[in-house]
């Protein structure tokens, strides 16, 4: 394992800031995996510090192929989990909006241009990312379409779904989107949980990635096969939300949940009487992907993603 | 007529409101020309609190004057001006990125839905913003050059000092303005001073460039005093200058001056050691248009910007 500075650059009063990456194995630039970009993605970060001592075990057992070069940058951006933000610590900027970045810009936009500089060139992306909505997933590799993205390569992880979608306006400002511009492959793995540790899914994220680096003949490692994923556009999940009114969200069924057409599936709560304001039944047969993972929920937001189920 | 663009209940014992006025002639033809003029998206930008305010106020002062519809949404982003948050609060996301909304997300993206089905119809919006806390700004419109042929002509009329045309890469893809313009709605956004402050001569100044542009549009008869006319800045025009280090900037010179290549615009100090990190100097001659409100840096930080152009 080798530390290399990604990124340095001098603050007022928190010193010297600097982006470590740690590379394993040398050679061809063969997979680069990026970690949490916001102070809030505790379970992407836990993620890659299981990923940074198996790599590192790997490749002291001489299981990294050799001419193959991995590199592992596990946050851009410590500053904000240490002040407990979200976004970056000064101006409250994202950084995974501000790609290809500006190496004469401000701070994020700094930090996008020198990490996008460092990550060019990798065969394989990987970044660890989390939705603008705050709630649980079922895992899954999730790809924006470029018309460069590959889904057949993110069947390799080995999740159990792969999520295509058109890029919204501020995908063309992440570092997936510009990293596929760029020539790299690359994938946005979501695990259940943002800013929770989760060990079940933190280790079948990591397993994923090996399973992955494995089949693409980087590493050498004994995995499991995996699933065989469900490729779905996100257009086809349908969206479920409370029309009727705002209150306290008590969920009956999870991600991974199969649910009948007609199940209830969450009662909204009147936080004042007690009684319940809404239902909220599953509009068809399919399953649970997503859903809000919050207390209390406003009208009018989307509660739930699910599957519908295909009858062949 | 006060309507209620839309709303939703929150979590607890409130319903959140986007309102506007709806002023139009009382015998309408039907023909009228519309102009939507929007403010409070960003919530700590309250200048256009103000300017809205007095437009309404003259409007009706002098009601037999107007003869098109003038639709006012003072408060798009109703619960971050009482949050005093820039951001849609809870989802802390920049609602300028969110346009043009969509009915199957967060209550942010819901809201935008429903305003941008509201002022489509409109000929002319103006979206008013304050600049942020970092930054006072001198009274300017801004838009985008793939826009620019079509939207100058009524952007000359808003009585500001400069007019900045952007280069149409960087456009904001979720902005308002440029969702509307998508729509075929003529829009553009007009800065001016700086966020939580209202700078009353340029807020008046703007209240006076918005009746100019009614005039223009053939929907006022009253007074109108068109005192301002614009430079227009192209990108070439427009340097950017950007602190090379972190501590406190010391401005030398006042916003709107004048400066040669090489003046000093200020001193970044080390409040720690007490002695200078660096002299900020003027990469090219022109007005300085932008220039530092909040005096913390980082290395990158936007000090000013120039607009060199005919003030060279
Ligand atoms: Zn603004």
């Amino acid at each position: 394992m080798n530390k290399e500075s990604i990124y340095s650059m001098n603050t007022a009063y928190r010193g010297e800031y600097t982006i470590w990456g740690y590379q394993f194995g040398s050679g061809d630039k063969a997979a680069c995996i990026v970690g949490s970009m916001r102070g809030n993605e505790f379970q992407q970060l836990y993620i890659c510090s299981l990923l940074s001592k198996k790599l590192s075990e790997l490749e002291n057992r001489g299981a990294i192929v050799s001419g193959k070069q991995i590199l592992l940058i596990p946050s851009l951006n410590y500053s904000s989990f240490n002040v407990g933000k979200k976004y970056w610590i000064t101006d409250n900027s994202d950084i995974n909006r501000s790609f290809p970045g500006n190496a004469s810009g401000q701070a994020t936009s700094r930090i996008a241009a020198a990490v996008m500089d460092k990550v060019t060139g990798y065969s394989y992306g990987i970044q660890f990312a989390s939705f603008y909505m705050e709630g649980v997933f079922v895992p899954h590799v999730r790809m924006i379409e470029t018309g460069k993205q590959s889904n057949s390569l993110a069947n390799q992880f080995g999740l159990p779904y792969v999520l295509t979608s058109v890029p919204r306006a501020y995908d063309k400002a992440t570092l997936n989107y510009n990293w596929q511009m760029r020539g790299t492959e690359a994938f946005s793995v979501y695990s259940k949980y943002t800013e929770r540790i989760d060990e079940e899914s933190a280790k079948q994220a990591v397993s994923s990635v090996l399973r992955f680096l494995t089949r693409m003949g980087i590493i050498r490692y004994n995995c499991h096969a995996g699933y065989i994923s469900t490729i779905l556009d996100e257009e086809e999940l349908l969206n479920i939300k409370s029309e009727k009114s705002g209150g306290f969200f008590r969920r009956l069924v999870y991600p991974g949940d199969e649910v009948v057409r007609g199940d209830i599936i969450a009662h909204i709560v009147n936080p004042m009487t007690g009684e319940n304001t809404a239902e909220i039944y599953a509009p068809t047969d399919g399953i649970i992907f997503f859903c809000q993972d919050t207390p209390m929920i406003y009208q009018n937001s989307v509660l739930f993603k699910m599957i519908r189920r295909l009858h062949n | 007529m006060i309507e209620t663009v839309a709303s939703a209940s929150m979590l607890i014992g409130e319903v959140m409101k986007v309102k506007k006025n709806h002023l139009a002639p009382d015998f309408p033809s039907g023909r009228e020309k519309r102009l939507s003029i929007v403010s409070g998206l960003h919530g700590d930008e309250v200048s256009g609190q103000y300017i809205c305010y007095e437009v309404i106020r003259r409007i009706k002062k002098n009601f037999e004057k107007l003869t098109g519809i003038v639709d006012v949404y003072p408060f798009i982003n109703p619960l971050g001006l009482e949050a005093q948050n820039r951001y849609v609060p809870v989802f802390d996301t920049d609602m300028n990125t969110l346009f043009p909304g969509s009915t199957d997300g967060t209550v942010g993206e819901y809201t935008a839905a429903l305003i941008v089905r509201d002022i489509v119809g409109s000929d002319i919006c103006v979206d008013i913003h304050s600049s942020s806390i970092y930054m006072k700004e001198i009274p300017q419109v801004r838009i985008n050059s793939d826009v620019a042929e079509e939207i100058e002509p009524y952007a000359k009329k808003m009585n500001t000092d400069v007019i900045w045309v952007h280069p149409s890469s960087t456009v904001m893809l979720g902005s308002l303005v440029y969702s509307l313009n998508e729509m075929g709605v003529k829009s553009m956004v007009v800065e001016s001073g700086v966020a939580l402050k209202i700078d009353y001569d340029y807020a008046n100044q703007i209240v006076e460039g918005l009746f100019s542009l009614m005039t223009y549009m053939g929907i006022w008869n009253g007074e109108s005093n068109h005192t301002h006319s614009p430079k227009i800045a192209g990108d070439k025009d427009v340097a950017y200058v950007n602190a090379e280090s972190s501590g406190i900037f010391i401005p030398a010179i006042k916003h709107s001056d004048i400066v040669k290549k090489g003046d000093i615009i200020g001193n970044i100090v080390n409040v720690l050691t007490g002695s200078p990190e660096e002299t900020v100097t003027a990469p090219r001659s022109g007005m300085v248009f932008s220039l530092r409100e909040y005096p913390v840096i980082e290395e990158g930080s936007l000090v000013a910007r120039i607009f060199g152009g005919t003030y060279e």
